[in-house]
């Protein structure tokens, strides 16, 4: 490598500082928000059995994870965040090739998707536990309606703005469809796939919260449902609190598989 | 000499809700082995048309094309090497990976075409750079490895639509220079299609004019220029300006 001018270490050393900063004023107002709930409701500015308080929120954690299984629900919420994210990946997948090899079928499936696409996904939710019960399959179920139509309509859009002339080249190469697929719309989409992984991991989440309100025994949603009725609002805040860790989690998991990826290919 | 295409009488036509727009008209010339053709006409007058019916992309309306005097068949496009406006280099794979593509998909991928695919990459001085990412090359480079892509399949004929085109002036005469060398050196017939007609000269043994929509052939030039000078010391060459001046006025009549 070559040797850096002063001009380029001291550029290299402001822009280090300048990220250094941006980290520091996030974590600050992250602390400076605990502290403010801390002190408002020790010196009972706000009420801490209707707001809790963080000490409250760590006692109650510590608390939890010995007695009240807390790990527990938190593996269920998350065990049942990850199937309906899987599915959804494999039928946006499989329904997005389905309709990009026939224009007709997509055609005439087009408003069905942007009406289910656009339906709140919650109302649905009753009528699931009817039909399937109020159990995991429900809360599953509800998890991957609030992300697969979204994620067929981006994924496909993904699809028909393949850059044509790429697809052009296959064909006087003597390409077939399944040669155009795998050798250029699916590796074009990558990059657009990762995208919509990354939002889906979060409305699986919400989906599955969704569910857990209504239809389960454990689980996040469900302490948070519960706790709620039997005013122990420690219990929703604290379960509010771990559910943000969790979403930022997976979103960086993803983002690190995408990084993965795009550096190994 | 033996005729190797011939297009007889073909017509063509777009298709829209809208309306129907004419884009060949009556199109009649032919092609001999070890051509090089150049056509030149305005610009969407139907030039890139023609080539997608060599390629068995689209098929005539009327008329008739002819290999050898048998019909062209939509699918056989084989033994035709296509290189498009850009060099449509993927950017997931290396250029080795690249120039793999269609002997991938034509189930020819062995270690004979492999060997003959570093041949290629060492004499046209892409061997060090096989590994690379085609965003790591400079643009007539990437040309180079688009050419290397359509040749390790070995085709008869060779289709240029505007492989120039996206160059800035200086590479486009280089790697004209370069593309058209190589071209003769590995005896390829080519068809080029381009709107810049030193361009046409420089590269082409006749040089076919169009007309604009619906196109038609509104004269066929052959060119005579040493067939001992590189394309770009055809440029110098004092016969070139008035193969130039002679397909301007052409191009202009009643446009």
């Amino acid at each position: 490598m070559r040797e850096l001018s002063m001009n380029q270490i001291k550029y290299i050393n402001r822009e280090k500082r300048k990220k250094r900063q941006i980290k520091i004023i996030r974590f600050l107002i992250l602390i400076l928000f605990f502290f403010f709930w801390e002190i408002c409701a020790d010196l009972g500015i706000i009420d801490s059995f209707i707001f809790s308080s963080p000490s409250r929120i760590f006692f109650c954690f510590t608390d939890m994870l010995s007695n009240q299984k807390l790990l527990f629900h938190i593996g269920i919420t998350l065990l049942e965040t990850l199937v309906s994210f899987l599915l959804v990946i494999f039928f946006t997948l499989l329904i997005t090739i389905l309709l990009w090899q026939s224009k007709t079928a997509s055609k005439v499936m087009e408003p069905y998707l942007v009406v289910l696409n656009s339906l709140p996904k919650s109302a649905l939710a009753p009528l699931l536990i009817v039909w399937l019960g109020a159990n995991y399959k429900t809360i599953i179920i509800t998890g991957m309606s609030v992300a697969i139509f979204g994620s067929i309509l981006s994924l496909y859009t993904g699809f028909i703005h393949t850059d044509s002339e790429k697809i052009k080249l296959v064909r006087t190469l003597g390409g077939s469809k399944a040669d155009i697929l795998f050798k250029v719309v699916l590796p074009f989409n990558v990059p657009g796939l990762f995208n919509i992984l990354k939002v889906n991991i979060g409305l699986c989440l919400v989906g599955v919260i969704i569910g857990e309100f209504i239809a389960a025994r454990c689980g996040l949603g469900y302490l948070i449902i519960y706790g709620s009725q039997v005013f122990k609002l420690d219990w929703v805040i604290m379960s509010i609190l771990i559910l943000c860790i969790i979403a930022m989690g997976l979103y960086g998991a993803i983002g690190g598989i995408e990084k993965w990826y795009l550096k190994r290919r | 000499m033996d005729t190797f295409i011939e297009f007889k009488d073909v017509f063509f036509s777009y298709h829209t809700i809208n309306g129907e727009t004419p884009a060949l008209h009556h199109i009649n010339f032919s092609v001999d082995k070890n051509d090089f053709v150049a056509i030149v006409g305005p610009s969407g007058c139907g030039k890139s048309t023609l080539l997608s019916m060599l390629a068995g992309l689209l098929s005539p309306e009327g008329g008739s094309i002819t290999v050898y005097g048998k019909p062209l068949l939509p699918k056989s496009t084989r033994s035709v090497g296509y290189m498009l406006q850009k060099d449509q280099l993927f950017e997931w794979r290396t250029i080795e990976k690249n120039i793999f593509l269609g002997l991938e998909i034509q189930k020819k991928l062995n270690e004979e075409t492999k060997a003959y695919t570093r041949t290629l990459l060492k004499t046209y001085g892409l061997y060090d750079f096989r590994n690379a990412k085609p965003s790591e090359l400079s643009g007539g480079m990437r040309q180079r490895a688009a050419l290397i892509r359509t040749l390790v399949l070995k085709p008869e004929l060779l289709l240029l639509d505007e492989p120039f085109s996206a160059l800035d002036y200086q590479t486009r005469l280089n790697t004209g220079n370069d593309i058209g060398e190589i071209i003769k050196r590995e005896k390829k017939t080519a068809i080029l299609v381009t709107h810049d007609i030193s361009e046409a000269i420089s590269l082409g043994s006749k040089v076919i004019i169009l007309s604009s929509r619906p196109a038609t052939v509104k004269r066929i030039i052959p060119i005579r220029l040493s067939e001992e000078l590189t394309p770009l010391e055809r440029r110098n060459s004092p016969e070139f300006k008035n193969y130039f001046n002679l397909i301007w006025k052409e191009l202009n009549q009643n446009a």
